[in-house]
């Protein structure tokens, strides 16, 4: 299968601080992608260079010309409007739907109810709860139709409750849409198990271990692999 | 003392017996300044939401040059304003000088630094937390700039009681360009200064409570305005967004 997103040899400098160094990555259709690591590994900078977000200092990036992407941020940033009119403004943004106000906010309506947020759709965004922005910003993200989704710890600071709810939405997202790849930072080893198909372990800005997910959490072939990945993933447990 | 205290008696008496002498100052005043303003904070704020986003060669100097003009002396802008204005430089052709339009020029231009400059810290601010979620998002840099803005609307509200609060309160400039002429271009400030030069206490005095107590008006404006937005956020916002796109 062809690939989406190929990076090589890409690295990122933040002053003095190798954030990425020669990153080598792949990603496929379909391929659901689990980065893992401690804080600072550069789990977040590799999310923004696939994005575009950030420029890597060397290496090269290569995503399919006009590869639809959407990513999910730790925090989600709603403006200080309408829950519904934060909606319609992510879609009216949105160039590839070309959508009038008017045909964002009709569309909004929609995008809110499948993810239970219609009943605060004319709440202000800034009075939704942890989970009730980040499902909207989901919401937002899956109406754009994106064939390339990106997370960035996204139930990283939410309650349990809100957890779940959130990752039961990506996982029913990534389900009806099979030819949508995700590529998504995590701490939480349960969430990676369900929702990742290939683990990508960093450490200090390198890949130290990429595996399918099976053989990932296979500790015999990990510690064969990485050590630091092995060490990483008992301290998780 | 017996003195201040008859001041102070005759300056009230003045403010409520409605004096039509000091209440067409205070009119006059509130309209160049409220103009200027006006005015400074159009230009200030999308000059300076553009500058908070945007990143460009020679960038940090504009920034550099911007906080050297907040401590722009309001006479410097009169004398240069006047000299623009003057029948031999470039802006003569105007014949604004000693008018109305040339006392809202010198404030305008004595304000504009200070709006752009905190307008850019304060949208710079939000652009480094949220930005990046927006340039996700599809928005350029203009309409991020205009977005950010928006929702740092009520930081700027208080930027622009800042930019009022300087306007109305200087007196170099308005002084300067104006000419403190009796019935046309005379202020507050400026007959504060006339006023007290002749001796005329009570006068001067009552101008500069009216003038406090309109800079505290403002404010108090400003804090219900802070107030009900956080009371009604959604209901506040929303009749007004879909404006602001068009």
């Amino acid at each position: 299968m062809k690939d989406w997103v190929d990076l090589q040899q890409v690295s990122v400098h933040w002053g003095a601080v190798q954030a990425l160094s020669q990153v080598t990555m792949t990603l496929k259709a379909g391929e659901r992608v689990a980065l893992i690591g401690a804080n600072g590994s550069g789990k977040s900078t590799l999310l923004r260079v696939v994005h575009g977000l950030i420029a890597p200092a060397q290496g090269q990036v290569w995503c399919l010309p006009w590869l639809r992407q959407a990513m999910l941020f730790q925090h989600p940033h709603l403006l200080r409007m309408s829950a519904l009119n934060n909606m319609a403004l992510g879609l009216w943004l949105d160039r590839q739907h070309h959508l009038t106000w008017h045909q964002a906010r009709e569309e909004a309506w929609v995008a809110l109810a499948r993810v239970g947020l219609r009943e605060v759709a004319l709440q202000s965004g800034r009075t939704l709860s942890g989970g009730q922005m980040q499902r909207l910003a989901l919401a937002r993200a899956w109406a754009r139709n994106p064939q390339l989704l990106l997370l960035d710890e996204p139930t990283a600071s939410l309650d349990p409750h809100a957890k779940r709810e959130v990752e039961s939405l990506i996982q029913s997202f990534s389900q009806s849409q099979p030819d949508v790849s995700l590529l998504f930072a995590s701490h939480n080893l349960g969430q990676v198990k369900r929702l990742a198909s290939r683990v990508l372990y960093l450490e200090q800005g390198r890949v130290l271990a990429d595996l399918p997910v099976a053989e990932f959490f296979n500790s015999e072939r990990l510690q064969a692999v990485s050590p630091q990945a092995q060490f990483f993933v008992q301290g998780e447990h | 003392m017996t003195s201040f205290s008859d001041s102070l008696r005759a300056a009230i008496s003045l403010i409520l017996s409605l004096d039509p002498v000091l209440w067409a100052v205070v009119m006059r005043s509130l309209a160049v300044s409220a103009s200027a303003c006006a005015l400074g904070c159009v230009l200030g704020v999308a000059a300076g939401a553009f500058l908070g986003v945007s990143r460009f060669r020679g960038r940090g100097m504009v920034i550099g040059i911007l906080n050297t003009l907040l401590a722009l002396p309001s006479v410097v802008v009169g004398l240069v304003v006047y000299l623009l204005l003057s029948r031999s430089g470039p802006l003569g052709f105007l014949g604004w000088l000693f008018s109305f339009k040339a006392m809202v020029l010198a404030q305008t231009v004595l304000v504009l630094p200070l709006v752009t400059a905190l307008t850019r810290q304060i949208v710079q601010d939000a652009e480094n937390t949220h930005g990046e979620q927006w340039t996700s998002l599809g928005a350029g840099p203009c309409l991020r700039a205009a977005l950010l803005a928006w929702d740092e609307r009520l930081a700027l509200l208080t930027v622009g009681v800042t930019a009022f609060g300087r306007a109305i309160a200087e007196v170099g400039a308005v002084m300067i360009v104006g000419g403190n002429i009796d019935g046309f271009t005379r202020v507050m400030t400026t007959t504060i200064a006339l006023e007290t030069s002749k001796g005329d206490m009570p006068l001067a005095l009552g101008l500069g409570l009216v003038l406090l107590v309109v800079v505290g008006l403002m404010h108090a404006l400003i804090a219900a305005l802070r107030w009900a937005a956080s009371r009604w956020n959604a209901s506040f916002v929303l009749p007004l967004t879909p404006r602001l796109l068009g």
